[in-house]
């Protein structure tokens, strides 16, 4: 049995969560990954995904869009731009995420477009992977 | 001399006063304690963004390729002040006392020979502003029609600060806004957000962590993100100040009217009794001469 970490989720208006957990899966920028006890210190920006906690309970999950996460050894503490609990994540919410992503993808200056783009094709399949459930 | 009329009609219409600033006050202190949550819901993010801004931002500054929202845009020649205030007045002396610092810090900018713009958050500052600094005006933003502030709001403000920043129209950027302390003291503060400021503590703890993608691509990600997260502490430091500033102007307002009330019926009472002993005795001395 591996050890257990301190994982908290919080949006710039609430905590989400502060439980101790024994995994924790991050939609990483560059990838996905999983942080266990003893994870090497990383601070990694997020592309919207969903994000996953093994805890005592149950795995939760997340929708994010955005934001970073700060792992350490003994816990990972994710800044969510905006973090919803997967159950909660309706198709209208969704669909409001994704328009947003869009919109900005077509405000976007040339040398961000790339970036935009990649957001939307990010959200959607999010939307994707949480309505396929 | 008022009538006795006059005086119950005035007692009447202070005691109605003192029902409205009554409710004013409960009402404040509902939104108050609300918004101290809001507040303190708010402030795990902060700190840790905070938190690791600062090692980050102690690893990249000395370099060449630093952002420039963090190196600035070398020159501190135009300024532009945020005056958050709040929508609504009868609240003490919460919406002037940002303006008074807001003004004070434009005189001392204009007087260095600074260029000052101002972009104002709530129509009560905007007012109090209007008349020596309407020239400097750029943009207002109205949150009038918002219930809740959200972050999205908080997210919309910084976009704006930091367009004017990008355009080469702004080189600083400073926040005005109220920083709560209790319900009797609301501390207005000044805030410096472009280019941003962090406290420098020992720069060795950055060096510990891994970075995925690249220090300098998180950095120039988070700052935009950081921006947003102070400009959202202070709009939310500021509704707690206006609630808790707008308690305690209603709770002096309750009690002067209860001692206007008072002062009144004393008024009265005695105005009504002179008139009883003037009958009196116009009657007495009309059966004396009798």
């Amino acid at each position: 049995m591996a050890g257990n970490l301190q994982f908290d989720l919080v949006s710039p208006e609430r905590r989400l969560a502060s439980v101790p957990a024994t995994e924790v899966q991050i939609p990483g920028a560059e990838g996905d990954m999983t942080a266990m006890e003893g994870h090497s210190p990383t601070i990694t920006t997020l592309r919207p995904g969903i994000l996953r906690a093994v805890t005592a309970d149950g795995v939760k999950s997340y929708v994010v869009t955005g934001g970073f996460a700060d792992i350490s050894p003994s816990g990972v503490t994710v800044l969510a731009e905006r973090a919803i609990p997967t159950e909660e994540a309706s198709s209208t919410i969704l669909d409001e995420i994704l328009a947003e992503a869009r919109s900005l993808a077509d405000a976007a200056a040339p040398e961000d477009k790339a970036q935009a783009e990649k957001t939307v094709s990010d959200v959607v399949a999010l939307r994707d992977a949480v309505l396929k459930h | 001399m008022p009538s006795l009329k006059d005086l119950k009609n005035r007692i009447n219409s202070v005691k109605n006063t003192r029902k409205i600033t009554k409710a004013m006050q409960m009402v404040a202190a509902a939104k108050l304690r609300r918004a101290q949550e809001a507040a303190e819901a708010g402030r795990p993010y902060a700190e840790r963004m905070n938190a690791v801004m600062t090692s980050l931002a102690a690893g990249v500054a000395g370099s060449e390729g630093a952002p420039r929202l963090l190196a600035g845009s070398g020159k501190d020649q135009t300024h532009l002040l945020v005056v958050m205030t709040a929508e609504r007045g009868l609240c003490g002396g919460f919406n002037s006392s940002i303006a008074k610092l807001a003004r004070t810090h434009a005189q001392e900018l204009t007087a260095q020979g600074k260029t000052v713009k101002i972009l104002t958050v709530g129509k009560k500052g905007r007012e109090q502003l209007k008349r020596d600094w309407a020239h400097a005006f750029v943009g207002h933003i109205d949150l009038s029609d918002v219930k809740r502030v959200g972050y999205a709001n908080a997210a919309d403000i910084a976009r704006q600060a930091t367009a004017y920043f990008d355009n080469g129209e702004a080189d600083v950027v400073t926040v005005f806004f109220s920083r709560f302390q209790s319900v009797i003291s609301q501390i207005p503060t000044a805030q410096q957000i472009i280019p941003a400021k962090f406290e420098a503590e020992a720069g060795a703890a950055s060096s510990l962590y891994d970075y995925e993608p690249s220090e300098e691509t998180i950095l120039a990600d988070l700052l935009p993100r950081n921006i947003a997260t102070q400009i959202f502490t202070a709009l939310l430091e500021n509704g707690a100040s206006e609630q808790g500033a707008r308690m305690s102007a209603m709770d002096n307002a309750t009690r002067n009217a209860g001692d206007m009330i008072n002062k009144l019926t004393i008024q009265f009472n005695r105005s009504r009794q002179a008139a009883i002993t003037k009958e009196l005795i116009e009657i007495i001395s009309g059966a004396e001469a009798l």
